[in-house]
């Protein structure tokens, strides 16, 4: 019911109206700069916003019942949709805080977040060091890698499986990001208290992942390794890991997360002058909001690239995988 | 009896041999502090002298689990509910801003999946967004939240909510969008010989197929409402709380309070999720479910 192919609507035309909702849009961001316009015509301005709104919507939904042939094609309109969705959403934004004047300390305008980021770049970039080539790759890697060992183990050992799984998953369920306080009286400030959080955080769901995704195999196929007279090593690698792979990518993806939250969290509790969450506290106890936005924007940023990255991997380890060659998983 | 030797036995020895594992531990981690203060003191002990003294330190670097369970069975049970030491007036604060946030989320994340899947323009352009929406370190905005809201006059529990209800919106939607897409092409077929509405389907067909992935997700969202709530408290230095109990803990290194605050937290998590999905059974059961 909800793939209603409607092809009535050419592909040009909806561009045409993207087109327009551009010039618009440009027009309006043109007129914020004038004060006069700001003060008596904010109901014009609200209302071309609102156009701009629409017609791009208009061009997004009847793109999106646009089925081109090639694969290629469909990516690239995927990829459009949902960026000038996000513009959209931008454009609004920013007219919306500058045309009723929001206060600055509530939510400041995408502009201004942009202005910021482009000014502080040697600060944003000591922070992203520190929190995360420091912390979170060292403690995503030690927990990923420990919770692999211990499910590899676990799947060697009926009775360690027996045993851990329930607890792993209970463990998923509880607030272990309150470990934080403690790792760092242990640990001390620096990033060693971090990549310890980082660790006991990613550690669960790669165990829980893994341990399920080796009792992926089928009957069929272990009997087939089976009749092949390899032994547990053999099976393991040739046939279990790969059919393990998207539960321990998944696994991977969701600690991509975990791992920048816990990190920043952690920070919360103290840390050397430098840092994702230092900056986040400590600029909001200054009211320099925009600060705290542009670091935002950056952990977004490191998040979805660490996200990506991880899901290009998949791609290339799991080519064989339904999900992966375009058809249904 | 296979029950019990193939779930509870392996779970039991385990969790016995964690404990063993925390005490050896408590022992070594307290160990130098302790000799230390022997030192200064000029006290000389035998071995199970010294072991015991590691045991019963006021401010250990890993408390025992003896220490933390004492620590949390009179904060728990012999305080009154209404002193700011009970750790049910703590939890109590906590879990009603959860709850609330958890009440936010379920019902915007069910609003959202039915949106994605009537308007397939909505799947296109919102589902990019919401995932990449939770790429992002969202517990790194709390402390603004919070600070913002108090700079515009609202505080107490509506902020922290909303905090709850960000982290727990997404599994809902994820899990909401499977359910109501999991009516296979027969049963889609079937309702359409019978002549259905697209309103008949969506009530009769979808909706109840999609209670079980509801109440799953559910379960995580529960519990990430609870760990938003617990971190929207410790920037703002709230003084109640779970997350405010940790943070006066990690000031005055009450390592005790903190172990215990966190074990509170973990069973008021246990509490939620068992809850979300005793409701789950029930509604299943109700609707005519098999049990599996």
């Amino acid at each position: 019911m909800s793939a209603q192919p409607n092809s009535t609507i050419p592909a040009w035309r909806s561009l045409a109206a993207v087109v327009v909702a551009v010039v618009i849009a440009a027009f309006v961001l043109h007129a914020l700069d004038d004060p006069a316009f700001v003060a008596g015509r904010k109901g014009a301005g609200l209302t071309l916003a609102v156009a701009v709104w629409f017609l791009a919507w208009w061009g997004n939904a009847s793109l999106s019942y646009y089925h081109p042939k090639s694969l290629t094609l469909a990516r690239l309109r995927d990829g459009f949709v949902a960026l000038s969705f996000g513009l959209v959403l931008l454009f609004f934004w920013e007219v919306l805080v500058r045309l009723f004047e929001v206060p600055f300390i509530l939510l400041p305008p995408p502009s201004a977040i942009g202005v910021r980021i482009a000014n502080s770049i040697p600060i944003l970039a000591a922070d992203v060091y520190q929190t995360i080539f420091k912390a979170v790759i060292a403690g995503y890697a030690m927990g990923c890698l420990s919770g692999f060992a211990v499910a590899i183990l676990a799947d060697r050992f009926l009775f360690l499986r027996r045993g851990l799984l329930p607890i792993g998953n209970m463990v998923s369920a509880l607030p272990i990001i309150g470990v934080a306080p403690i790792m760092v009286m242990w640990f001390g400030f620096d990033w060693q208290s971090k990549a310890a959080v980082v660790t006991i955080m990613t550690f669960f769901p790669m165990l829980v992942n893994t341990v399920a995704g080796l009792a992926a195999t089928g009957q069929m196929e272990r009997d087939l390794m089976r009749t092949y007279a390899s032994g547990y090593w053999q099976s393991l690698f040739k046939l279990r890991l790969p059919e393990a792979a998207p539960f321990i990518f998944n696994a991977l993806k969701i600690n991509s997360t975990l791992a920048l939250i816990g990190a920043i969290v952690a920070e919360f509790f103290g840390t050397p002058v430098v840092g994702m969450g230092f900056r986040i506290s400590t600029e909001v106890g200054r009211m320099n909001i925009d600060m705290v936005w542009a670091e935002i924007a950056v952990a977004a940023l490191c998040g979805s690239v660490f996200y990506g990255v991880i899901a290009l991997i998949e791609r290339a380890v799991t080519f064989w995988h339904p999900s992966v060659r375009g058809g249904q998983a | 009896m296979e029950r019990a030797r193939d779930k509870f036995l392996p779970v039991t020895i385990i969790l016995a041999a964690l404990v063993v594992v925390w005490y050896v531990g408590a022992v070594m981690l307290n160990a130098p502090f302790q000799r230390d203060l022997d030192r200064r003191g000029d006290v000389t002990r035998s071995t199970m002298d010294f072991v015991g003294a590691t045991l019963s330190q006021p401010k250990p670097t890993l408390p025992a689990p003896h220490q933390v369970a004492r620590n949390f069975f009179e904060n728990t049970f012999l305080r009154k509910v209404s002193s700011n030491r009970s750790l049910v007036y703590h939890a109590w604060i906590t879990l009603s801003s959860t709850l609330l946030g958890f009440a936010f989320g379920t019902a915007l994340g069910i609003a959202i999946a039915v949106g994605i899947v009537h308007f397939i323009s909505l799947d296109r352009s919102l589902m990019p967004w919401i995932i990449a929406s939770q790429t992002i370190p969202i517990l790194a905005i709390a402390p603004m939240v919070i600070v913002v809201f108090a700079a515009i006059g609202v505080t107490g529990i509506i902020p922290k909510a909303l905090i709850s209800t960000y982290l727990s919106f997404f599994p809902v939607v994820v899990g909401m969008v499977k359910g109501l897409r999991s009516p296979e092409l027969t049963h889609l077929d079937l309702m359409h010989t019978y002549n259905a509405s697209s309103a008949q389907t969506f009530w009769k067909l979808r909706v109840p197929a999609s209670v079980p992935f509801l109440f799953a997700s559910m379960k995580v969202g529960v519990a990430a409402s609870l760990v938003g709530a617990i971190v929207a408290e410790l920037p703002t230095g709230a003084v109640a709380g779970i997350g405010a109990k940790l943070l006066s803990g990690s000031y005055y290194s009450q390592s005790i309070d903190m172990w215990a605050a966190l074990v509170a937290g973990s069973v008021v998590a246990v509490i939620l999720v068992t809850l979300v999905g005793l409701a789950g059974r029930i509604t299943e059961k109700m609707m005519g479910a098999r049990p599996a």
